[in-house]
């Protein structure tokens, strides 16, 4: 589970990190995604969530991923329901509170097609931090005494070598590819993020291959303006794409709120019969499209005026 | 978990000026302290730490799992999780999710704030499974903060009272309480922390000392001690001298409802 440290340092040797132009395609970046990776998903819940590129995994009929993420929103639904990912790592798994528990969540799990690999949320945050440490542990003082302890794998208790305390200790977590969505980057990858970080930059530190979705790309004389902003390092990024409302139907920061009303949609057509209802879902959003564009436009354009309004809102008085 | 909860005594039949998550609220509230530093879940446990900021709290510092210090959320714009760009409305700072859990594990967090979908006696908590964890009947989302929240701060737990979710044993224990009781939950690793308040719609409960068993505090106006026991699926002892809480005011009840015009927490 644990990644050996000098192949960690090998797969990094290996990787092209000069200051170079890595800007692509939606589908030239799934290339860079081979069946059965690690994943990691920026963002938390239905926030930053890196949804165009998977949406453009979905759509390349990748297969066999295991993918982890602080907590997971309707995007481990659409994992589960394409057979991107039969097993998601995460410490939360539904829609949102507001629209109660997952009903394909419940539907995969339950009938046993598919795993939820169940951690605290510091432990999701701790290993993806020593996997960016480059040590192979954390200690940390939860999920002790609890039942999620027991069915983690790979998680075990010592006795501290000062103290004499028992602490947990939670393995790093490595991730083969990270896919980030942020507000903006250069060419290069270097990303400036705005607002909540989530466990975003450790995330892009612990993995072995960084794909950045962003809202815009801007010049990389813009980002030297301002270099204490930039939260991710052009040396760990591999590509970037931009795309637009890439978060949608998820939150972006400063620039649109959840698109609600289809947050409601996606409940209604998955609360009766979830297998059919993703079905649908996938084959109205994911694969009937003939663009990303087209993907929004299905969406609806009085969604989107109404995420975004609310959505820069935040910056106002 | 088949059994449907029986009410005996509706406590809001004689007072139907609030629904019963108001009234969670309203009794949550109260119990949050000017100048404390609550963590606090989406839902009764956010509605409860504005009201409490609003009031008798003016000094009161959220911290919210997505990363967010002291924030002053927006009537009527409440987030729909933690996470989202509304949390951080005003805040004073912006960490990362690791980061703010980190501080909960430094010791800078005085209140644990949650609600709960199952509780046992010693005041654990589950939101994973209903059933055998090996094939649920029902697979909850999960932890989330909570497990961090419950193992590492003085804990209020905000809940409908009912006898489904008051059980003898939780099916699983997603959120340590005091484990099997007595020290056993310094035994398992952690020596901090530990359930402070259960606030129900029928009461408020504490824990004994020694025992670490659940016991009831106060009850709310016109609760009879028949009902706790009508509801709760273990032994929860009433003192006789049981304290009888004061039913909400109107502007605690009023500012709820500028909080959440939707009803989206207060239905």
């Amino acid at each position: 589970m644990t990644q050996s440290y000098l192949d960690l340092r090998q797969k990094t040797r290996e990787r092209d990190r000069s200051l170079r132009d890595k800007v692509m395609s939606l589908e030239e970046a799934a290339k860079l995604v081979p069946d059965g990776a690690s994943v990691a998903l920026g963002g938390c819940t239905a926030s930053r969530t890196p949804m165009a590129m998977l949406w453009a995994l979905i759509r390349a009929r990748k297969t066999g991923l295991t993918v982890s993420r602080s907590i997971m929103s309707t995007e481990g639904d659409l994992l589960y329901a394409s057979g991107l990912s039969r097993h998601i790592i995460t410490s939360w798994f539904s829609q949102g509170i507001v629209w109660g528990v997952s009903k394909v969540m419940r539907a995969y799990t339950e009938s046993h097609r598919a795993t939820f690999e169940e951690w605290s949320h510091m432990a999701m945050g701790l290993r993806y931090r020593a996997g960016a440490m480059g040590v192979p542990f954390m200690p940390m003082r939860s999920m002790m005494g609890s039942g999620v302890v027991d069915r983690a794998p790979g998680a075990r208790t010592m006795e501290c070598p000062f103290t004499g305390e028992t602490l947990l200790l939670v393995p790093a977590l490595n991730p083969d590819v990270a896919l980030i969505h942020v507000q903006r980057c250069d060419a290069y990858g270097n990303a400036q993020l705005d607002g909540l970080s989530f466990m975003d930059i450790d995330i892009a530190m612990a993995a072995n291959r960084v794909i950045l979705t962003t809202e815009r790309i801007v010049s990389n004389d813009q980002i030297r303006r301002h270099p204490d902003q930039t939260k991710i390092g052009f040396f760990t990024v591999d590509a970037v794409v931009e795309v637009p409302f890439g978060s949608a139907p998820h939150e972006c920061y400063g620039l649109y709120e959840p698109f609600y009303s289809h947050m409601d949609l996606y409940a209604q057509m998955t609360a009766k019969d979830p297998d059919k209802g993703a079905a649908e879902y996938l084959e109205r959003f994911h694969y009937e499209p003939k663009d990303w564009a087209d993907y929004l436009s299905r969406i609806g354009m009085a969604e989107l005026l109404d995420a975004q309004r609310r959505g820069s809102g935040i910056y106002d008085d | 978990m088949t059994t449907e909860p029986v009410r005996t005594a509706p406590p809001l039949a004689a007072v139907p000026a609030y629904t019963a998550s108001e009234l969670l609220a309203v009794m949550s509230a109260r119990l949050l302290k000017d100048g404390q530093t609550v963590f606090a879940g989406v839902g009764i446990p956010l509605l409860a730490a504005i009201l409490a900021q609003k009031t008798h709290a003016p000094g009161l510092t959220i911290l919210f799992e997505g990363g967010v210090i002291g924030p002053f959320v927006e009537a009527g714009k409440l987030p729909p999780s933690t996470n989202e760009q509304r949390c951080t409305r005003r805040a004073n700072m912006l960490v990362s999710i690791t980061e703010v859990l980190l501080m909960l594990q430094r010791g800078y967090v005085d209140v644990g704030f949650m609600g709960g979908a199952q509780i046992d006696r010693f005041g654990n908590l589950n939101s994973s499974f209903i059933g055998d964890a090996d094939n649920p009947k029902i697979r909850l989302p999960g932890t989330g903060g909570g497990n961090d929240i419950a193992s590492l701060a003085d804990m209020i737990v905000a809940m409908k009272h009912e006898k489904r979710r008051f059980v003898e044993k939780v099916d699983f224990i997603t959120s340590p309480g005091f484990v099997d009781g007595s020290d056993s939950r310094a035994r398992a690793g952690l020596p901090a922390g530990g359930m402070f308040r259960v606030v129900t719609d029928l009461g408020i409960m504490g824990f004994d000392e020694a025992t670490k068993a659940m016991t009831v505090v106060a009850l709310h106006p016109g609760v009879t001690p028949q009902a706790i026991k009508d509801n709760t699926g273990f032994e929860l002892p009433v003192p006789a001298d049981v304290a009888v809480t004061e039913v909400p005011g109107d502007v605690e009840l009023a500012i709820l409802r500028e909080l959440d015009p939707a009803r989206l927490y207060t239905a």
